[in-house]
């Protein structure tokens, strides 16, 4: 029995305590923060095997709080994590209606078309740098914003008014106050935003979503824009930490272009930025892994071990650019894998080799062992990132 | 070898437009799976089971041809 490890060691390796455990077995008994004895997959094949299975709800209105902190916003009735259009939290058909919108914006192909555009704002983004720089404020955090904002139509020059209260949301130390206060700022920022949308509709995103109703297109305007910049801010800004401290892998993603895709992907797997969850409820008594997990019994699915899983990724906590990687849980697995995953990749694609190609004597202009590390934070990643070059 | 994807299954993630992108598309409206060929050659089954295992919702499955 265990409750959910969360204390690293290192700023990369996911908690010795989980792996410890992931060394013992694929699932475990997990105490919850209210005393609910629910459970931990560590296993790669079995989380994706729970993932994928129709007797998991993704609502989180019965799960037990998984980490401390969080008692009022997970379960106990509330409705904070469930607002109307937020669909990650949905399961079939009500998902599957808000997906099926969706999917046709985000197909491999489309995310394709936009490779000229993210190119260009990685360039204007990477001429403005000037060294000593923080690299999550003046590279990592504007790149994916200016893309979903321009995507969505979502003004940038209002990110002040959705970053920081994003930022409180997934800050595991804010007050339970603290976080529905910002989720009311941020449902009444994109109230406004749609009234506008639907007053003068342009090409982007949101207004074409207009045939849903006010309350489901605001829920689904803040999920893609949250979703859509603090993900991949946290991917590049942890990346390039992983990069500038690993020059031999480094010097693979600057020299070697056809090993790009490949090594966003092992990035992705080393680095699982959503260490904590996913969770889900079992909505029926489930056998699964030679153990019955009980209807109502909470389950948490580690990301982080199940990317560091060895029978799946062998000699897992070494980053190696030209593994397979593919097949990791960074994305998640079932129907709700990420959506906006083909933008992700591409953003990432480009952004990495056009950083180390702008400054080859790029490095950290701090001690490694300073760098600020998001670890109270529900998606991990780094604060700041002082570099020159 | 050949590949079958339901359509009513999908949820249009796209790793198998991405993986394979000889063998799969996905539709411009829902995003969804469109398979460009079902038999397919012996130089793609490798990439085909991959995107097979690869894809999140089960959409997509092998059948063997008996003859070969």
């Amino acid at each position: 029995m265990t409750t959910l490890p969360m204390e690293r060691e290192t700023p990369f390796d996911p908690p010795g305590k989980l792996l410890d455990l992931a060394a013992r077995a694929p699932i475990h008994r997990m105490t919850y923060t209210d005393g609910h004895l629910g459970w931990l997959v560590t296993g790669h094949a079995l989380g994706r095997a729970v993932l994928a299975h129709p007797d998991f709800t993704s609502s989180p209105k019965d799960l037990h709080p998984p980490v401390p902190g969080r008692e009022k916003v997970f379960g106990g009735g509330s409705d904070f994590l469930t607002p109307p259009g937020f669909f990650i939290r949905m399961d079939p058909p009500e998902h599957t209606r808000f997906r099926k919108l969706l999917t046709g914006q985000f197909t491999v192909r489309r995310m394709q078309r936009l490779e000229p555009r993210i190119t260009e704002i990685t360039e204007q983004v990477l001429d403005a740098m000037r060294p000593p720089a923080d690299l999550v404020e003046d590279f990592a955090l504007p790149i994916p914003s200016l893309v979903i904002c321009e995507l969505l139509g979502v003004p940038y020059e209002d990110r002040d008014s959705f970053q920081d209260d994003t930022r409180v949301i997934v800050n595991l130390e804010s007050e339970a106050e603290e976080i529905f206060a910002a989720g009311g700022r941020l449902q009444a920022y994109f109230a406004d935003l749609v009234a506008r949308k639907r007053a003068e509709p342009d090409d982007a995103l949101i207004s074409g979503l207009l045939e849903l109703d006010d309350e489901d297109l605001v829920g689904v305007a803040l999920l893609l824009l949250v979703a859509g910049h603090e993900t991949t801010a946290n991917m590049l800004g942890l990346g390039t930490y992983a990069l500038l401290t690993n020059p031999d892998q480094l010097a693979v993603m600057r020299e070697r272009p056809s090993v790009v895709d490949g090594a966003v992907e092992e990035l992705l797997r080393y680095l699982s930025i959503i260490h904590l969850g996913p969770f889900r409820v079992a909505t029926a008594d489930v056998s699964i892994g030679g153990q019955t997990i009980k209807k109502g019994d909470s389950v948490t699915i580690s990301t982080s071990a199940a990317n560091f899983d060895p029978a799946r990724f062998p000699d897992p906590a070494r980053l190696d650019l030209t593994r397979q990687a593919t097949g990791h849980l960074s994305f998640g697995h079932g129907i709700h894998q990420c959506l906006g995953q083909q933008l992700a990749r591409i953003e990432m694609r480009i952004a990495f080799p056009a950083l180390l190609r702008r400054f080859p004597e790029l490095r950290l202009a701090c001690d490694p062992a300073e760098v600020p590390m998001r670890s109270h934070m529900s998606i991990y990643g780094v604060h700041r990132l002082p570099v020159t070059w | 070898m050949k590949v079958n994807a339901d359509r009513s299954v999908c949820i249009g993630a796209g790793m198998c437009a991405l993986t394979a992108p000889a063998v799969f598309d996905q539709d411009d409206d829902e995003g969804l799976v469109v398979l460009l060929t079902e038999e397919i050659p012996d130089d793609r089954h490798e990439v085909v089971c991959r995107a097979v295992t690869l894809c999140p919702s089960g959409a997509l499955s092998l059948e063997n041809d008996p003859s070969s």
